[in-house]
């Protein structure tokens, strides 16, 4: 009855083949947009924009870069880390070699570093598929996580290892280093955030979303069809490790302030594909739902005692969150197995034919 | 540059052979550790076809449950051989009833989802214990009570080569045990009913429902299996060094590992865990200096990423056929 | 159908329901946050350093109703020694307005060395961080006595230098290797032992262990077979600690040429057996529960049930009592704080004065029950250290001895480098605020 689309006609091939071409659905899509641009910077508190959002929105992005490998491609990745901090440490080379230039700009050129070192990383995937291509990705993950710690010249020789973020500036507005404040942090990754998944709609919606697709079904039937598959797999992970980069520069500049090569550590390759999983595996909203349930949950788990006045120890709340959302994993996935997207779209799917039920 | 990488190391192979039969020696038994953990993963993986990732803190658990029980035991005054041994008993209880839990509340609404799901799943399971885990037993680190097993300690030392080679007594006993482990198992698989029966849900489910096997029962039994080959491989581990929650990421060399044996066989697993092991000691010892030491952390991936791409199957792993 | 809809109902709300996390103060409290880790791969490290810290401070309140009269409001906010966790939790504490942080950490430590002038919440980083932030000139706001590790190292080469007869000249021609966290704590001496090892005439052999595979050190452990280095020493931290010393016991080494810097304890050691007697590290505290002080939190805490520590014995061991003199020097911050700006609550301004005035007496050390704990501590508005002299302890198989005097650390050669650290730290990170906070006459 809400969700209905009679009435709605098309009259151009281009309106016809759009992303959203219900209108309900555009003024979800505002809705959710006026949320995030006005709403929640003027009601949220420091730390719900410094704590909660900016690593949602971050890890959102990573997300969307693994989902674009493992999801789009099926290429099972373990390496996400990994390129994630080959964008963070490329961002700092070129942000200190290169000072006068606006940080954002090393941020978004970091991603081609990372593009690179993937498509290095992604070359054996020719060869070996599923969960041994995981093996080869872990040794990424590893590798570079060492020439992190050992290639001294990666953090300018610093003695203590670890890379410091200076104080950075767009438009004369402080966005990095201690003088910016979390609204004008969250405003940049919000708009980065956009910006991208915008691109990788319209990648994934386009020609090469589908020959990814096509790969992911079943690659013997692909190649015979026409595509090459070198190229293909070589372009999911050069697109798939450029949204990794992006993200791990804008977690060391704009969340962490400083980072240690353990900051990139298998843990969160580990994490960023739990997202993907649990988000729905070939789904852009289902990588923002995956990072929203696996980043945000614990929080409220870990907020939950103090403000329900229950007295439990520290360390308690840590245990009980794992096992709450280790069997909040399971439940989702016997509950639906292809993850909360599919949940969602269920769901507008029930909505389009309410009150009746089918 | 060149004469450091290709001739150095075999110059201090031959100066030192003392400390190349130690390296070597050591590889042996970090390679049959990392084998204990590997054959984990393939009995289940043979059996239900899912990669479980909760073979690392399966380790974890089942080592605090032992200590757990016996550190009981004494506090109510009982303790001794008798009390350890009644400890590994019930703690390869607990095991059993993980696996009947685990295959009742994740399994068995999971059957027939993709691999990945199950992957997955097995996350879940992780976290689950490691929070339960930290919750009953604490986060600190205890001993493991290998006096109580009768686990040897001490050293050997044989002199030999010019100069000393120091083999533990607890490394030789987990070279034994492991070795006594993977016969058992062989033997399991191929004399017993259930290990045939076993072996048949490994190669089709349908044709093995169809026989009258059961596969619920088959993977109680298979994750049992698997739960006391974690136990063994946690008193092992744990007697070289502490039981605490930082040995889970262990389990993570177990896969170059498999992927050396391939996923499916038991043999696979040992001598992959060997040449991983072997191949990783050497590697860090005599090649690692040149690049600032520390490769141990990749060095095994590599190795095993090399060897991908000539065997995409592992050595002894099942042909991977595809079908249009 | 229904539960499904049941899911997504619940999972709408908790992801939409977030709990404010207003400050729950009342009207005269001082908040003092702990950041603790009794999870994770350091959680046998970190559970009696927060035990410790926890339950003096909870003393504090139960004896005499606080500082100055002011309750202090304990809490204890779990990072796992995990940076983005330790961030979380900094944000998470900044609306309730602590006094101080203490991040036991260095990881965490590195990114709050900014945020803490801007936020203006001192940061305690007690004999770990980052060792240049001794000078208060470049970083009003972050302190970490009683000595960085760059006094420690020297410290440790000035008990070699004795043991090899007195004076720097017998380390030359000597093999000494250093095995290390490979993170930014166990990556701090490295400048320091590079300019050294040149200027002093050793040679020094690197042993890195990656925190990934600390419990797996036997190829470290072979090299220093191969290397036969005439010392060794070890800056660990965690699990580290423990399987270096068993695997040190397992390769023969001389346990008696084995010294670490001040962090492991009583436990670290004890699961290597008897082969582990002699193994030495750096203290600037006494063990043991022989204090007036230590006896007054057995009685008013952990008797009466308010600590969390999982064994009674442990306390007035090494890491317990470690604790103990973190939360000293919160304490006697907060009384100095009350004193100079004669405020009974407190702020986090406050007790940054409070932290650059401190001075730990004897007879204040009497007045407190530690009476020959630990020596007197002095800081200034430049010295936010004090590079304290520290003795070397021995282990004899149940307990640490001290067996050396207090052995001063070489600060001819560590100050003029950390004057130079913090000067390339500000450069880097330029343009670097100059210090507007006075300097209180003292």
């Amino acid at each position: 009855m809400f969700y209905r689309e009679t009435g709605q006609f098309k009259q151009s091939y281009a309106a016809d083949s759009a992303v959203f071409p219900i209108l309900q659905d555009r003024y979800g899509l505002a809705i959710v947009m006026a949320i995030a641009f006005v709403l929640i910077p003027m009601f949220g508190s420091e730390f719900l924009l410094a704590s909660v959002m900016i690593p949602f929105l971050i890890l959102s992005l990573g997300a969307i870069g693994l989902n674009i490998l493992v999801g789009y491609t099926g290429l099972l990745s373990l390496g996400t880390a990994g390129f994630m901090g080959v964008g963070a440490y490329a961002t700092y080379k070129l942000s200190t070699l290169f000072p006068q230039v606006n940080i954002l700009v090393w941020i978004l050129c970091s991603g081609f570093f990372s593009a690179g070192i993937g498509v290095l990383f992604g070359l054996p995937s020719l060869r070996i598929k599923g969960f041994y291509l995981a093996v080869a990705t872990l040794a990424a993950q590893f590798f570079l996580q060492w020439c992190f710690v050992r290639v001294a010249w990666l953090y300018n020789y610093n003695p203590s290892g670890a890379i410091e973020v200076s104080g950075r500036t767009l438009f004369g507005i402080a966005i990095t280093g201690p003088m910016a404040t979390p609204v004008n942090r969250y405003y940049v990754v919000l708009g980065v955030v956009v910006v991208m998944t915008l691109i990788a709609s319209n990648i994934v919606h386009g020609r090469i979303g589908r020959t990814w697709m096509a790969v992911r079904d079943m690659d013997i039937a692909a190649q015979l069809m026409g595509i090459r598959l070198l190229p293909a797999k070589l372009l999911a992970f050069a697109v798939s490790s450029f949204y990794c980069g992006v993200a791990g520069a804008l977690m060391v500049f704009l969340w962490l302030s400083a980072a240690e090569p353990s900051a990139f550590d298998i843990k969160l390759s580990f994490l960023l594909l739990f997202m993907v999983i649990i988000g729905g595996l070939g789904s852009l909203i289902g990588s923002f739902m995956g990072a929203a349930l696996i980043h945000i949950l614990p929080i409220v788990i870990r907020a939950l005692p103090e403000s329900l006045g229950l007295p439990v120890a520290a360390a308690t709340v840590e245990h009980l969150t794992y096992l709450i959302v280790g069997g909040l994993i399971i439940f989702f996935l016997i509950v639906e197995p292809h993850g909360l997207a599919r949940l969602w779209q269920i769901t507008k799917q029930k909505l389009r034919v309410w009150p009746f039920p089918y | 540059m060149l004469y450091n990488i290709f001739i150095d190391p075999f110059v201090q192979m031959v100066q030192m052979p003392d400390l190349l039969v130690q390296t070597l020696w050591e590889g042996l038994v970090s390679g049959v550790l990392y084998a204990l953990i590997a054959l984990g993963f393939v009995l289940i993986f043979k059996a239900s076809g899912v990669f479980n990732f909760a073979q690392g803190i399966m380790v974890v658990f089942s080592a605090l449950t032992l200590v757990g029980f016996y550190a009981k035991f004494s506090s109510w005054g009982f303790s001794g051989h008798a009390a350890a041994f009644l400890a590994l008993l019930l703690a390869a209880g607990v095991m059993l009833v993980l696996a009947m839990l685990v295959e009742r509340v994740v399994l068995r609404p999971l059957v027939n989802q993709p691999d990945i799901i199950l992957f997955m799943a097995t996350f879940g399971i992780t976290y689950v214990l490691i929070g339960f885990g930290e919750i009953v037993f604490g986060g600190d680190p205890k001993q493991m009570i290998a006096n109580e097993l009768f686990l040897p300690s001490g050293s050997v030392d044989i002199e030999m080569l010019g100069g000393l080679v120091s083999l533990q007594k607890i490394d030789i006993a987990a070279a034994v045990i492991a070795s006594l482990m993977i016969v058992g198992l062989a033997l399991f698989f191929q004399k017993t009913r259930i290990g045939r029966a076993l072996r048949a849900v490994a190669d089709s489910h349908k044709a093995a429902l169809s026989v009258g096997i059961s596969l619920n029962q088959i993977w109680v039994i298979v994750w049992f299996a698997a739960g006391l080959v974690a136990l063994v491989t946690g008193i092992m581990w744990g007697a070289r060094s502490d039981v605490s929650f930082a040995l889970e990421i262990v389990a993570l060399k177990a896969l170059p590992v498999l992927v050396l044996g391939g996923f499916t066989s038991v043999p696979g697993a040992i001598v992959g865990g060997l040449i991983i092991g072997i191949g990783e000691k050497l590697g860090e010892f005599y090649w690692g200096p040149l690049l600032g030491g520390g490769i141990e952390s990749w060095l095994a991936y590599v190795i095993a990423l090399v060897f991908l791409l000539y065997r995409p199957q592992g050595l002894f792993g099942d042909k991977i056929i595809e079908r249009i | 159908m229904s539960l499904k809809k049941m899911i997504l109902a619940l999972s709408a709300a908790s992801m939409l329901a977030m709990p404010a996390i207003e400050a729950a103060n009342a009207e005269d409290s001082i908040y003092v946050p702990l950041f603790t880790y009794r999870t994770g791969a350091f959680a046998g490290s970190g559970a009696p350093i927060a035990d410790g810290m926890h339950d003096y401070l909870t003393m504090l309140n139960e004896r005499d109703g606080g500082i100055g009269g002011v309750k202090l409001v304990i809490e204890e906010c779990e990072t796992g020694y995990d940076t983005k966790k330790g961030l979380e939790c900094y944000e998470a504490v900044k609306p309730k307005k602590p006094v101080m942080v203490n991040p036991w950490s260095t990881g965490i430590t590195l990114p709050l060395i900014q945020k803490a002038g801007v936020d203006k919440i001192p940061v305690l980083s007690m004999a770990y961080g980052l060792s240049a932030s001794a000078k208060g000139d470049v970083f009003p706001w972050i302190f970490n006595p009683p000595a960085t590790y760059w006094d420690g190292f020297t410290q440790i080469l000035n008990y070699i230098a004795d043991q090899e007869g007195g004076g720097v000249d017998k380390l030359k021609g000597k093999k000494i290797g250093y095995i290390y966290l490979d993170a930014s704590f166990g990556r701090e001496p490295l400048p320091l032992i590079e300019q050294l090892s040149k200027e002093l005439g050793f040679e020094a052999k690197l042993y890195p262990v990656a925190a990934a595979d600390m419990q797996n050190q036997s190829s470290q452990w072979l090299s220093v077979r191969r290397d036969r280095p005439d010392y060794m020493i070890l800056f660990g931290w965690g699990a580290l600690n423990s399987t270096a010393v068993k695997e040190a016991v397992k390769t023969n080494f001389p346990m008696e040429k084995f010294i670490s810097v001040w962090w492991p304890g009583e436990d670290d050691v004890r699961g290597a057996g008897d082969g582990a007697k002699g193994f030495k590290t750096l203290n600037w505290h006494a063990a043991g529960t022989d204090f007036p002080l230590i006896q007054d939190i057995q009685k008013y805490v952990v008797d009466a049930g308010k600590s969390q520590v999982s064994d009674k014995a442990k306390v007035g061991q090494v890491l317990y009592n470690r604790g103990v003199y973190n939360s000293m020097l919160i304490a006697e911050a907060i009384r100095t704080a009350q004193e100079v700006t004669g405020n009974k609550v407190v702020t986090g301004e406050d007790v940054r004065r409070g932290l650059e005035n401190l001075n730990i007496d004897e007879a204040r050390l009497k007045e407190i029950g530690l009476e020959g704990f630990t020596q007197p501590l002095k800081l200034s508005c430049n010295d936010h250290n004090g590079h304290q002299s520290n003795f070397v302890q021995s282990w004899n198989g149940t307990a640490f001895e001290k067996v050396t005097d207090y052995i001063a650390p070489m600060s001819d050669k560590v100050i003029p480098l950390l004057d130079e650290d913090a000067k390339s730290y500000a450069e880097k990170n330029a343009p670097w605020p100059e210090r507007t906070e006075a300097c209180d006459a003292s």
